[in-house]
C-alpha cells in the first residue's frame, strides 16, 4: 500500500501567524471572521472554536499563513467587526501554545516496537492497539508534533488528525 | 408612540412600532410574499410607503434619504430576489459609509436550507457589503435586533445593515419590552482622540511651512465642516476635499481649492504635490487621490484623522493618528494650535488657481460644463445635488460648488451607475421643502428609470438633469486616450427620447439643445411644481480635465486634452 501524501500543502515562503479571537457567540461569526481571511488571501491553516468561561462568548485561535504587511490590517478588520470584542496577534508573543494529533499507523508486528520507541520518546499513548494498526495520541508545541509526524512518516502513517492549535496568555495578561 | 405592553401583538406589528419609535418617517419598499405580514403592519401606522419599481431603486432612495438628512434610511422587501436586488445598494452604501437598514422577508424558519420558494441565504449573499446583519429566528428578538440595527447603522463609521424577517417570525406572537437594552459587547463608538496624538498632531502641525486639509466625508457625517473651516482659518491652511467630502467646508471659501484626485481641479493637486503636511480628515487615502504611492506626499508629514480605526496603516503609514469622531477630535485639537507662516503657500496656491482654472471650450455646441456651471449659478449653490456615475459625476462635482456637506450626494467607492436618480427622491423625501436636483447620466439613468413613476406618484418636485451624449463617456474617454481611439461597448445608439419617455410616466419633459437655451430651460424647471426632466443634448465626444491616469503619480496630472496617444495606465480604475 503506498503510503498517503500528508505534508502539509502551504506556500513555505509565506510566515504562519497565530491570532486568538473574543468573540459573541452568534450565528454567522464564524463565516464573517472567515471572510476576512479570505478576501486577504490569507490562507486559515487551523482553526479552533470552543466555549469560553462566560457564556455567550466563544474563543477562536486561529494559525494562518499570509503576508505579514497584512497582518496589521487583518487584525483591525477583525477587531471591527460586530461580534468581535477583541482579536490578539501571538506570533510573536510568549503564550502558552499546545496542540493535539492523532495519528495512524500501519503496525505489522516487525515495526511495532520501533513505534513504540518514538511512541515512548514523545509521550504519545497508544490508544487503539489493533492488529494490523495502531493509534497513538500526542499533545504539545505544534514543533514537537512536526517532528513526532515526521518520524512516523518512515513507519506508514495512515492517517493524521490534528486538533489546530490552542493558546493562552501567560500571567494576567488576557488572551 | 405610546410604549403600551405588546402582549396581542405580532412579529410584524412590534417591528413596524420599533421603527416609528426610531423615528422612521418612510419606508422605501416593494412588497412580496414573505414580506406581507410586514406590509399589512404598514396600513396601521405613521410611517409612510414610498413604493418603488425595483428594489434597487429602494435602497439608493434611502441612502439618498440617509446622506441628506443623517437619518438611517429604511428599506422593506421580499424574500429570495427581492432581497437579492437589493445587494448594490447595500454595497453602495458599505462603500461610501451611508446608513441605510434593509428589512427583507424570509421564508418560514422550517424552510430555511430547504430551497423554497423565493428562498434565498440573504445573510450569506450579504456579508461582505453590510456593516452587520441578523436573521431573526424568534420574534421576542426583534425590538432588540431593530434597535441594535439602527445603533450600529449610525454610529461610528455608518452603514448598512440587514434585518432577515422569516415570515413566521412577522406572524408570531411577541412578547418582548419594546425598549430593551442593547447587547453588543464587541462594538462601541469613538468619541475624542487619546490627549498624547492631539498633542502630537498639532506639534506636527505647528511645524509646517506648506500645510493642507484634505477633508473627506467624514467630517460631513461627524459635523465637522464648522471646525474644519476655523481650522483652516486659524493655521491659514488651504483646504481641499474629496468628492465625497465635497462641502463639508463650503467650497466658496478663500482657502478653498476644490476637489482633489483624478479629476480634482489642477490647484488642489498641485497643492497635494507642493504641501509639507496634509492632514486627512475623515478621509481615506483612496487610490484616486494618491495615484501612484510610491510618488504621494513622499516628503510631506501626514496626519490621519478617522473613525474608524482599521484605516490607519491600511493604504499609508502616517506620522501621527487620531482616532476619534471628526469634530470632537477637531475641537480638542483647535485650542492647541496657533497661526502658521503661510503667506508664501497660500499665494503659491492662489497663483495655481488663477493659472489653471477649470474651464470648457466656449464654442463646438453644447457643452455639459457650461450647463453645470449654471446650474451652480442659477441654485447659488443651496440645491441638494445627487449625480450618478461617470462623466457628468466629474463635472458636476467640478462645477458645482459645494456649500453644505449634506447637498452633495453620490457614488464615490462603489460607483454605481442608476444610483443619481433614486438617491434625488430620497433625499426629497428627506427636505420636502429644498430644491433637489439629480445630475445623471443617459447611461446610469435608464438603470432605475422606472422610478420616474416613484416621483410623479408622490409629485415630488424632483428635478433630473439628464447629460445626454449618448455614449458611457468615461469608458469612451479612456478608450480615446489610452486604447487608440478602439471603441468598444460605449455607443448607446437605441438610446430612447427621454422628454416622451418623462411624459409617458407623467412626468414634464424639457430639452436643452443649444448654449442659448440653458438659463432659461433650468429656469422652466426650476418653477414647475412637480418632477421634470430635462435633457441636455451635449457634444458627444467632450472629455473630463485635468485627469491623472489611474495609477499614475499625481504630479502627471494632465490639465489640457493632450496631443499625443498616451501610454495605457498602470493603475485599475
Amino acid at each position: 500500500m503506498a503510503a498517503p501524501d500528508l505534508t502539509l500543502h502551504r506556500d513555505e515562503a509565506l510566515p504562519v501567524h497565530t491570532i486568538s479571537l473574543y468573540v459573541t457567540n452568534k450565528p454567522g461569526v464564524l463565516v464573517r471572521v472567515a471572510l476576512v481571511f479570505a478576501r486577504r488571501g490569507y490562507n486559515i491553516e487551523s482553526l479552533v472554536v470552543s466555549p469560553a468561561a462566560k457564556g455567550d462568548f466563544s474563543r477562536m485561535t486561529i494559525t494562518c499563513s499570509g503576508e505579514s504587511t497584512t497582518l496589521e490590517q487583518m487584525i483591525k478588520q477583525l477587531s471591527k467587526l460586530v461580534d468581535v470584542v477583541h482579536a490578539t496577534d501571538h506570533t510573536d508573543s510568549e503564550a502558552y501554545e499546545t496542540e493535539i494529533a492523532l495519528v495512524k499507523v500501519a503496525a505489522p508486528l516487525e515495526a511495532r516496537t520501533g513505534i513504540l520507541e518514538i511512541a515512548e520518546h514523545f509521550n504519545a499513548k497508544v490508544v487503539d492497539y489493533g492488529t494490523e494498526s495502531l493509534i497513538l495520541r500526542v499533545f504539545g508545541a505544534s514543533e514537537k508534533l512536526n517532528a513526532f509526524i515526521a518520524l512516523l512518516r518512515s513507519q506508514g502513517l495512515l492517517e493524521l488528525v490534528r486538533s489546530g492549535k490552542i493558546l493562552m496568555a501567560r500571567g494576567l495578561d488576557e488572551t | 408612540m405610546s410604549l403600551q405592553p405588546p402582549e396581542t401583538h405580532c412579529g410584524a406589528e412590534v417591528l413596524i412600532r420599533c421603527l416609528e419609535s426610531q423615528g422612521v418617517e418612510y419606508i422605501f419598499g416593494l412588497s412580496g410574499g414573505a414580506a406581507i405580514p410586514i406590509f399589512d403592519a404598514l396600513v396601521e401606522s405613521s410611517i409612510q410607503l414610498v413604493l418603488v419599481r425595483h428594489e434597487q431603486g429602494a435602497t439608493h432612495m434611502a441612502d439618498g434619504y440617509a446622506r441628506a438628512t443623517g437619518k438611517p434610511g429604511v428599506v422593506l422587501v421580499t424574500s429570495g430576489p427581492g432581497a437579492t436586488n437589493t445587494v448594490t445598494g447595500l454595497f453602495t452604501a458599505q462603500m461610501d459609509s451611508a446608513p441605510i437598514v434593509v428589512i427583507c422577508g424570509q421564508t418560514l424558519t422550517s424552510s430555511l436550507g430547504k430551497d423554497a420558494f423565493q428562498e434565498a441565504d440573504v445573510t450569506g449573499i450579504t456579508y461582505p457589503v453590510v456593516k452587520y446583519s441578523t436573521l431573526v429566528r424568534n420574534a421576542d428578538d426583534i425590538p432588540r435586533v431593530v434597535r441594535e440595527s439602527f445603533h450600529i447603522a449610525n454610529t461610528g463609521r455608518p452603514g448598512p445593515v440587514l434585518i432577515d424577517m422569516p415570515k413566521n417570525v412577522s406572524e408570531a406572537p411577541c412578547e418582548a419590552s419594546l425598549n430593551p437594552p442593547i447587547d453588543l459587547p464587541g462594538y462601541s463608538v469613538p468619541g475624542r482622540a487619546d490627549a498624547t496624538t492631539v498633542e502630537a498632531a498639532a506639534q506636527l502641525l505647528s511645524q509646517s511651512r506648506r500645510p493642507l486639509l484634505y477633508v473627506g466625508q467624514g467630517a460631513v457625517i461627524s459635523g465637522a465642516g464648522k471646525a474644519v473651516t476655523e481650522l483652516a482659518e486659524k493655521l491659514g491652511a488651504p483646504i481641499v476635499n474629496t468628492l465625497l467630502g465635497k462641502g463639508a467646508a463650503d467650497e466658496t471659501h478663500p482657502l478653498h481649492l476644490g476637489m482633489l484626485g483624478m479629476h480634482g481641479t489642477a490647484y488642489a493637486n498641485k497643492a497635494v504635490v507642493g504641501c509639507d503636511l496634509i492632514f486627512a480628515i475623515g478621509a481615506r487615502w483612496d487610490d484616486r487621490i494618491t495615484g501612484n504611492l510610491d510618488d504621494f506626499c513622499v516628503d510631506a508629514a501626514k496626519i490621519h484623522l478617522d473613525v474608524d480605526e482599521a484605516e490607519f496603516n491600511k493604504v499609508l503609514r502616517p506620522d501621527v493618528c487620531l482616532h476619534g469622531d471628526a469634530r470632537l477630535v477637531l475641537e480638542d485639537l483647535l485650542p492647541k494650535v496657533g497661526p502658521l507662516d503661510t503667506t508664501e503657500w497660500l499665494a503659491t496656491c492662489n497663483g495655481w488657481r488663477e493659472r489653471f482654472p477649470l474651464k470648457y471650450p466656449k464654442k463646438g455646441g453644447l457643452r455639459p460644463q457650461h450647463v453645470l456651471d449654471r446650474l451652480d449659478a442659477l441654485t447659488e449653490g443651496r440645491a441638494i445635488i445627487t449625480s450618478d456615475v461617470g462623466q457628468h459625476q466629474m463635472w458636476a462635482a467640478q462645477f458645482c460648488r459645494t456649500r453644505n456637506g449634506r447637498n452633495w450626494i453620490t457614488s464615490g467607492g462603489a460607483g454605481t451607475m442608476g444610483f443619481g436618480f433614486p438617491a434625488a427622491i430620497g433625499a426629497q423625501f428627506g427636505h420636502r421643502e429644498k430644491e433637489v436636483w439629480a445630475v445623471v447620466g443617459d447611461g446610469g439613468f435608464q438603470m432605475t428609470l422606472c422610478e420616474l413613476a416613484t416621483a410623479a406618484i408622490h409629485k415630488l418636485p424632483v428635478k433630473i438633469l439628464v447629460i445626454n451624449n449618448n455614449f458611457l463617456g468615461l469608458v469612451r474617454q479612456w478608450q480615446e486616450m489610452f486604447w487608440e481611439n478602439r471603441l468598444s461597448g460605449v455607443d448607446l445608439e437605441g438610446n430612447p427620447d427621454f422628454v416622451k419617455l418623462a411624459e409617458a410616466y407623467g412626468v414634464k419633459g424639457l430639452r436643452i439643445r443649444r448654449p442659448g437655451d440653458v438659463d432659461r430651460r433650468i429656469q422652466e424647471a426650476r418653477d414647475h411644481e412637480g418632477p421634470v426632466l430635462l435633457v441636455a443634448e451635449v457634444v458627444k465626444e467632450d472629455n473630463v480635465f485635468p485627469m491623472i491616469p489611474a495609477g499614475a503619480p499625481v504630479s502627471s496630472m494632465i490639465i489640457e486634452p493632450p496631443r499625443e496617444r498616451m501610454e495605457k495606465p498602470s493603475g485599475s480604475t
